[in-house]
């Protein structure tokens, strides 16, 4: 993209092409020979991160759209169905849910590096500017995707997001009634985001073919802010920016990895595995961590308009940025307040996201509205303040001088800014998780579980048992309808054979039809049918337990999570630790109390249990010693029915975790044995350029 | 690029251009796998298709059914006398995709025929009880069937094909 290329290939079938249609010039040019500067550090393979990211969740989202249905009463069965039964259906979803945080993640990396090297700056504004643009339809996009799954989050996500438009003066209300298509967030806003989630992306890939034209016609900027003046400053593109983007990818991989198939769930909702309920909101609303910072400007303001105007203008104002530093010099290297006042504005940035996620009283409030003018005075203030007054140091000759002048030494700093990064991404996201769960109940015991950790698996004992703890107790009150009988047969679960499962469902009466007659019927199950739900609807359910509809235990324990607090939010993220859930339902099972203490009002019909929140439970005492009988001479008690009911109902939850766990090691096999290639290999390549 | 330097360790750095090259296809084929393995039929779906059992008891002689099995439509035909006649009566080797009635019905149930109703020219659902050999007529494209199920006339290149199935009893069939 960088004008004519001399390039001319060979084999006459090529030329012949190439005489009609210049496609292979066209990529020579822009990906072979096209100059890069021999100064780039690794910030700048962010953008080729980047790419690889947004084709990652095209490619996933075209298969997901595939097995996935987006209507209000089918859509959270249909995510569930796609990571139970589609072929790695698990796996894209892994990747495309935690691939949509490292795009985010990428993206803030990418934009606080143009920031810090004035890449906003003469002759790359426009460069800058379809930057912004991309920023803005990633958010739509991201914020369309989340509705999808139909859980909690997404439908009370969705409200909230939507109503920020009611706002507008006069025509709020009408603009909002417009983008629901209903009196109420419903099913032609599910159908109309499916739709605009999937337009959008390809939206993207053309504003990024713009701003990659960009580029090419300004060229890269670099850290010493100079252009490069001889050939003497920039390599080819290929294979000297090429391979040392593939490091760089590859480790960002291995990053990546650990989310797919080791921390799924850490940058998710407990919520969203509830299914979408318009008649309650949970009890803390938050986005997703990536919208945090905008959040907590939102919420800030007292007034509603002022509010909306100022998160939006938050966004807006980056696309000034070139105007508002009038600098010449671009580098903050050479710049050294504005290199201070730059890493405060991290923080800010920071502690606006942490911030986003803490409920809305108290200090938060007060520390938020400082943020939030320190955010604003930022662009304001500091950029066009620090243009006029401050005194650059000088910046190097040309890029060569530049290279010259740093052999050795350089790599520390870079290191420990990637530590302090991630220690603060790690706050922003425990942040995320601070908020989450409704603390009135106390915090459930760690308990020890076979399935913990990497190599964790399900104690098939314990499913065994657990399954018959819930069919004896639970299966009652609770269904478990995402459960197919032959479930039980497959690899991974309570390891019965699929005789046994057969055997095992032919014990339940399904309800089937209509026949020939046009009546229903009962026969046996099959192991193709569902574990029956004890009430034949909510409603039913809740008339026969006191108000309170006993909730379906197939996500119970992805769906239940309790506060972790710091620091124990950052040691998660390392320990692997994902058991909220089994912890809590273990402790909720063992939690009950005859007599509530003293000063407690327990409301009539409710039982106390101490790690309820609220400690006010519907559900009676479930579980005594004794109650069910074990056949493996396990202990009859309430702590061990507890323990297997769990676990089974972990799998129950995950069926394919094991599978997860063991592909996730032959995956990092792999990405350590491709990082340690490429460093070498790129060691190799660039030992000619120095 | 390799050739400036390559002087100095030349095996020693073409191997590791090459490993790295081979260990990065391999990752990409891997890679490629679920993407393609995600379009196989899902586990539900091959649950959903076990075995199924008809009871004939209510099929008259002369009549037929069409149950569906796997998303198939699958004829089930009782048979009159007269029809397994003319289905017996026909050279064998004058047939398009030569097979006896015999081999195409259960030994000791002659009466019922048992087929896949999926014309197998393109696709379509041939009518039961139509065309010129009482047997089976597909619309789409004139393709014409035999009580056996057996093609005769039309485009169509080979019989109607007989799912997998046994009797039971006499009275009851397992498709699958």
């Amino acid at each position: 993209m960088s004008g004519p290329s001399d390039f001319q290939p060979t084999n006459p079938a090529l030329k012949w092409i190439e005489r009609r249609l210049p496609i292979m010039g066209l990529m020579h040019s822009s990906f072979v020979a096209y100059p890069t500067p021999r100064n780039l550090n690794y910030w700048w393979t962010f953008g080729a991160i980047l790419s690889l990211m947004l084709g990652v969740q095209i490619l996933t989202g075209v298969i997901l759209a595939m097995h996935y249905t987006p209507h209000a009463d089918l859509a959270f069965k249909s995510v569930e169905l796609i990571v139970r039964d589609v072929n790695y259906g698990w796996l894209l979803r892994n990747i495309h849910a935690s691939g949509a945080s490292m795009f985010f993640f990428a993206v803030y990396i990418h934009m606080f590096r143009g920031l810090y090297y004035g890449s906003y700056k003469e002759p790359r504004e426009v460069l800058w500017i379809l930057g912004v643009i991309i920023y803005l339809l990633m958010m739509a996009t991201g914020f369309m995707g989340y509705v999808l799954p139909w859980g909690q989050m997404s439908f009370w996500g969705a409200t909230v997001i939507t109503n920020l438009f009611s706002a507008v003066p006069y025509f709020g209300e009408t603009i909002v009634t417009w983008l629901w298509g209903g009196y109420a967030v419903g099913n032609p806003t599910l159908n109309r985001f499916f739709s605009l989630h999937y337009l959008l992306p390809f939206v993207i890939a053309g504003v990024v073919v713009l701003h990659i034209w960009a580029l090419h016609v300004a060229g890269q900027n670099n850290p010493a802010g100079v252009e490069p003046k001889s050939e003497k400053d920039t390599v080819p593109f290929t294979p000297y920016a090429t391979i040392k983007d593939m490091f760089g990818v590859s480790c960002f991989l291995l990053f990546f990895a650990w989310f797919i198939f080791y921390m799924p769930n850490y940058l998710g909702d407990a919520d969203n595995y509830i299914p979408a309920n318009p008649g309650v909101t949970p009890a803390h609303i938050v986005p997703e961590w990536y919208y945090l910072p905008f959040y907590a400007i939102l919420r800030s303001i007292p007034n509603k308009l002022a509010g909306v105007v100022a998160m939006f203008g938050a966004i807006i104002i980056l696309a000034f940025l070139p105007w508002l530093d009038s600098a010449k010099t671009r580098s903050s290297k050479y710049r050294p307040l504005a290199k201070q006042f730059f890493w405060m504005f991290v923080v800010v940035c920071i502690g606006l996201g942490y911030l986003g996620a803490q409920p809305p009283e108290g200090i938060y409030v007060i520390v938020g509205r400082i943020l939030t003018v320190c955010y604003f005075a930022y662009f304001l203030i500091v950029l066009p303040l620090l243009s006029r007054i401050e005194k650059p140091r000088p910046v190097p000759n040309s890029i060569a001088d530049d290279v010259l002048a740093k052999t050795g030494g350089k790599s520390a700093p870079m290191v420990s800014t990637v530590i302090a990064l991630m220690v603060a991404g790690g706050l922003l996201v425990g942040g995320a998780h601070d908020a989450r769960a409704d603390d009135h109940g106390d915090k459930p015991p760690g308990q020890k579980w076979s399935f913990s950790g990497p190599f964790g698996k399900f104690d098939r004992g314990a499913l065994q048992r657990g399954l018959k703890v819930y069919k004896e107790v639970c299966s009652s009150c609770h269904g478990l309808s995402y459960v197919a009988f032959r479930n039980l047969a497959e690899a991974g679960g309570p390891g019965y054979s699929v005789a046994q499962a057969q055997a095992f469902a032919s014990d339940y009466k399904i309800k089937d039809g209509p026949n020939d007659q046009g009546e229903m019927f009962e026969r046996p199950g099959r192991p193709a049918d569902y574990f029956p739900s004890p009430f034949p609807n909510e409603q039913a359910a809740r008339a026969a337990n006191g108000g309170a509809a006993p909730p379906d235990l197939s996500l119970i324990a992805k769906a239940r999570s309790y506060k972790r607090g710091f620091p124990m939010f950052l040691i998660d993220f390392f320990t692997q630790y994902q058991e909220q859930g089994p912890d809590y339902v273990a402790a909720l099972l063992q939690g009950y109390e005859e007599k509530a203490p003293a000063g407690f009002n327990l409301p009539e019909g409710s039982h106390y249990n101490k790690y309820f929140p609220g400690h006010a439970i519907k559900m009676p005492k479930p579980l005594n010693d004794g109650q069910v009988t074990y056949d493996d001479g396990s202990p009859a008690t309430v702590a061990q029915y507890a323990k297997d009911v769990t676990t089974f109902l972990m799998w129950a939850a995950e069926p394919h975790m094991e599978a997860r766990k063991q592909l996730g090691l032959q995956v990092f096999v792999f990405l350590i044995l491709l990082t340690v290639l490429l460093y070498f290999t790129k060691k190799k390549v660039w030992a000619n350029a120095h | 690029m390799t050739t400036a330097s390559s002087a100095d360790h030349p095996t020693r750095r073409d191997f590791l251009f090459v490993a790295t090259g081979a260990v990065a296809a391999v990752g990409a084929a891997a890679t490629v796998w679920p993407l393609v393995s995600q379009m196989n039929p899902d586990a539900s779906t091959i649950a959903a298709g076990a075995p199924i059992e008809v009871d004939l008891t209510p099929i008259a002689e002369g009549q037929d059914i069409k149950v569906f099995w796997r998303g198939k439509p699958i004829y089930i035909s009782h048979r009159t006398k007269k029809q397994i006649e003319e289905a017996r009566k026909v050279a064998v080797s004058s047939l398009p995709d030569p097979q006896s009635d015999e081999q195409r019905v259960k030994p000791g149930h002659d009466q019922w025929l048992v087929v896949v109703g999926i014309c197998t020219h393109l696709g379509c659902i041939p009518i039961a009880h139509e065309g010129a050999y009482d047997g089976f007529f597909c619309p789409c494209h004139g393709s014409v069937y035999d009580t056996s199920g057996r093609i005769r006339q039309g485009p169509a290149p080979a019989n109607l094909p007989i799912p997998p199935y046994s009797f039971v009893s006499d009275t009851k069939i397992q498709i699958g």
